[in-house]
């Protein structure tokens, strides 16, 4: 099976071109063209590779390729004294778990491409080569963390996934919101990677390899840390970290929401189908470490359901519909979560893919309504739009009833399996993540309501408006129900997404907003037809999961399975993977919990019932919605009046940024500036000094130099020039006065010599 | 009877003419002939005593100091004319480049 390292490396090869030639060279359609066509290529050398696998018996289904050889063999002094050798391979490997991924990856990410196709036509050239290119880049880094068989090739894509995040987020990068926005995702996910690094240096340091299957079938054999705190523990808290991180949990959350300034598809691939399920999956992958540390699982449970619980609570009041949807997707990861700290690995999974279907969808069809309503986000100023846009409309209820629960739909199936096995773990998780089910219904019944019924509330529009006109309407007038302070996401939305003025030379199959705004319209077909086929995945999705207790046969828990445990060590004895085994229903009833192992009729009629719960709480949310804001909406108004500081710290998310901008924000700039002062005061202080000292010592010398040496010589010159102004007069050059001086001398001489003596 | 007093008078004479000569002349051949003079006075001495001392290394001195004035004569004169080539002057006085 060496054709699945083709998987990701034809997104790869895709992000190259566009990269490199398609930013100069191409229109928007070859580029646009060649993203596509690779992502559909991937997405054949996946559907293939996983019809091989399907093939396979069941205990026995993984490809294992080793590409090349990263890092070659080297020789290392182990803890204990043994030699052991570091050696990492570019290695994939397709197994139940990540194939499932792979799927989901290039399945959705093949009809997002499409779906940008039309959404990013009003980009100038350029841009949409560099748009794509990024998001192929996105799908290579993905599909590598995703088929990665060890952890340095998971951690390859684990960070260029994030990089790609930034670079998308970023992508007006001449909004100031969208370049912080972007670094914030950046920064927030480097603080996990922080902790997903030192997981797998312990790793290391524990087991000597990197390989994942390495890793389980020794961490296997390790004893259970039911009551310390470990070593195999400290590596899934590390771990876990990691996970906060790319995944949006707390604490590591508030990304999430900021990155909606990127382009819709990219939140729509990135931010809640793809990437930040990668925590979901990364935990998914060491399910059997985090099963030898249910302390850790605590932890993960906890966090997961609070997350779930917050950001669902969040979600109730915000007006933005792209940030609505991102504190869903918060929240349904936090459900993930909740499903893997509970030891329900597989039910995790199952909802990842489920709300990758219907999430995406969501997050697409939000894109079509900003499409039409010419970059407005705000809610506040849509409503009434069913008649304008009745395809957006269809696929974004299927989307709604199947995030919210309602049977048949995929949520339904992967929501009731996680808060059935919470139900039998944890009661107070249990109630947590069902109350989070009923504000989970309702945001999206209220999303639904306010933009699609009712009064039309936003901008006016007319046919032969010049398009001054039409901005002014747009952004001027404010609307009567703008009190609140939207926030500053949809401003400038329309001028900057679509692009600078550049002429654009190809009016994007004549649909494009360069001419005035003709009102809200229904987009194009290639944004319908990714929007109908994930609704058809939204419906059939979860079908392939259908409990036991309903009669189906949970495939994929059964499928999953394999890639949740140990291989060919003695299950049994470990006692992690009995809640698991394919054997029967009881035991996978039983999550960690034997008590109800003994019990499965019992367990089977409770989960019919929490079944039938769960639907009415969804119904309810809906209904309540329905009410609040179709039927009566001064309702509404009414509450968040009554309940004015409630519905204020909502608004402000519980100031949870504000927090962090008050103490680490603000704690590193205030680090910032004291090591800047003492860089100021003590570094350059003994520079400076050295420098001053330098000075004055110098000038010192030079006034010795001056003064002391100069002089000296001066005086030795001066003492002769005037000691020889005499003494050179009797040099006339004259030679009889030099004779007659002979003279003078001789008579001297010989007087002394005569009469003297 | 003539002494070697009156050769020493002669040749004191002699002497004093030529150091007067050099001293107050100005024409560079004059002073060069009153140094033959000073050199002849001392020649005439020599003699003189050599024959009252009857000894004969005077004579052969004073036969020296001949030789001795003849190069002298011959290179005097070569600079006394490279002298005149350049200032067209036998004056003494002119010739007071060797200074400060």
């Amino acid at each position: 099976m060496q054709s699945i390292c083709l998987i990701p490396l034809l997104p790869g090869i895709g992000a190259a071109i566009n990269g490199l030639a398609g930013i100069r060279y191409f229109s928007r359609k070859a580029a646009g063209g060649v993203a596509c066509a690779t992502m559909t290529a991937a997405l054949g050398v996946a559907l293939f590779a996983f019809w091989q696998l399907l093939q396979l018996p069941a205990d026995a289904r993984a490809f294992d390729v080793t590409v090349a050889q990263w890092i070659p063999s080297i020789p290392l002094q182990m803890r204990g004294g043994a030699i052991g050798s570091f050696q990492v391979p570019w290695g994939f490997r397709l197994d139940p778990l990540s194939g499932m991924m792979t799927l989901v990856v290039t399945g959705i990410g093949t009809l997002i491409h499409v779906y940008s196709t039309a959404y990013m036509a009003d980009e100038p050239r350029g841009g949409v080569a560099r748009y794509f290119s990024y998001l192929n880049l996105f799908c290579f880094f993905m599909l590598m963390l995703v088929l990665g068989n060890n952890f340095l090739v998971m951690f390859v894509g684990w960070e260029g996934v994030g990089l790609c995040s930034y670079l998308l987020i970023g992508y007006w990068y001449e909004k100031k919101s969208a370049s912080d926005a972007g670094k914030k995702a950046f920064i927030m996910n480097r603080l996990g990677d922080w902790g997903f690094v030192l997981g797998v240096f312990l790793i290391f340091v524990t087991f000597g390899t990197f390989d994942f299957r390495a890793v389980q079938n020794a961490a296997a054999t390790m004893p259970k840390e039911t009551m310390h705190f470990g070593v195999l523990s400290f590596i899934c808290l590390f771990l876990f970290v990691g996970a906060t991180g790319k995944s949006a949990q707390i604490p590591l959350y508030v990304w999430l929401p900021d990155a909606m300034e990127g382009p819709t598809p990219v939140s729509a691939l990135i931010h809640a189908a793809t990437m930040v399920t990668a925590g979901v999956y990364m935990v998914g992958r060491n399910a059997v470490l985090f099963s030898q540390a249910p302390m850790v699982m605590s932890i993960v449970a906890i966090v997961g359901v609070l997350t779930a619980f917050m950001a669902a609570s969040i979600g109730l009041v915000q007006y933005d519909i792209k940030r609505v949807l991102a504190y869903s997707t918060v929240s349904q990861l936090g459900y993930m979560f909740t499903a893997m700290g509970v030891g329900a690995f597989s039910a995790g999974a199952f909802h990842l893919m489920t709300h990758a279907f219907f999430k995406a969808l969501l997050f697409l069809c939000s894109g079509s309504i900003i499409h039409a309503m010419a970059g407005e986000q705000d809610m506040r100023r849509m409503g009434g739009l069913k008649k304008y846009l009745p395809v957006t409309f269809a696929t974004m209820a299927i989307g709604t009833l199947a995030i919210a629960g309602i049977p048949p739909l995929a949520g339904f199936f992967s929501k009731d399996e996680i808060l059935f096995r919470a139900f039998l773990n944890n009661k107070a998780i249990w109630v947590i993540a069902l109350s989070t089910a009923l504000m989970t219904a309702f945001y999206m019944a209220r999303l639904v309501y306010m933009t699609f019924y009712g009064e039309y509330r936003g901008p006016a529009w007319d046919v032969a408006a010049r398009p001054a006109v039409a901005v002014a309407a747009r952004h001027g007038a404010p609307h009567p129900a703008d009190a609140h302070a939207h926030g500053r996401a949809h401003q400038d939305d329309h001028e900057v997404s679509h692009g600078p003025a550049e002429p654009h030379d190809d009016p994007g199959g004549g649909h494009g907003h360069h001419g005035p705004w003709h009102g809200p319209h229904e987009s194009p077909t290639p944004m319908t037809f990714p929007l109908m086929a994930l609704a058809v995945g939204a419906i059939v999705a979860g079908f392939v999961g259908i409990p036991a207790a309903l009669g189906g046969g949970n495939a994929i828990e059964h499928f999953l399975e394999p890639s949740f445990t140990a291989s060919g060590v003695a299950q049994e004895a470990s006692g992690v993977a009995q809640g698991f085994s394919p054997a029967g229903e009881a035991e996978q009833a039983a999550g960690l919990k034997p008590r109800a192992a003994t019990e499965p009729e019992v367990s089977r009629k409770t989960e019919v019932g929490l079944m039938i719960l769960s639907v009415l709480i969804a119904l309810a949310g809906i209904g309540l919605a329905y009410r609040f804001y179709v039927t009566n909406p001064a309702i509404a108004d009414d509450l968040a009046e009554r309940w004015a500081g409630a519905h204020r710290t909502l608004s402000n998310k519980y100031y949870v940024d504000e927090l962090y901008n008050a103490t680490i924000v603000s704690g590193t700039f205030a680090s910032g500036r004291a090591f800047w002062t003492f860089d100021r005061r003590a570094i350059d202080g003994v520079v400076n000094g050295t420098g001053w000292t330098t000075l004055v010592s110098s000038w010192a010398s030079g006034l010795t130099d001056r003064t002391v040496v100069d002089g000296l010589v001066n005086l030795v010159g001066r003492i002769c020039e005037e000691g020889s102004f005499w003494f050179r007069r009797f040099q006339t050059g004259l030679v009889q006065n030099y004779a007659l001086l002979m003279l003078f001398g001789i008579f001297a001489f010989v007087s002394i010599y005569l009469f003297v003596r | 009877m003539i002494t070697p007093t009156h050769y020493m008078v002669l040749s004191a004479a002699l002497f004093i003419i030529g150091v007067v000569g050099v001293m107050v002349r100005r024409n560079i051949i004059i002073i060069f002939m009153s140094i033959e003079l000073i050199l002849n006075a001392v020649n005439i001495n020599l003699v003189a005593l050599s024959k009252q001392l009857q000894n004969d290394i005077g004579q052969v001195f004073a036969i020296f100091v001949i030789a001795v004035a003849a190069a002298e004569a011959a290179v005097g004169l070569g600079i006394i004319l490279a002298f005149y080539r350049n200032k067209e002057t036998v004056n003494i006085d002119e010739m007071n480049l060797m200074k400060w």
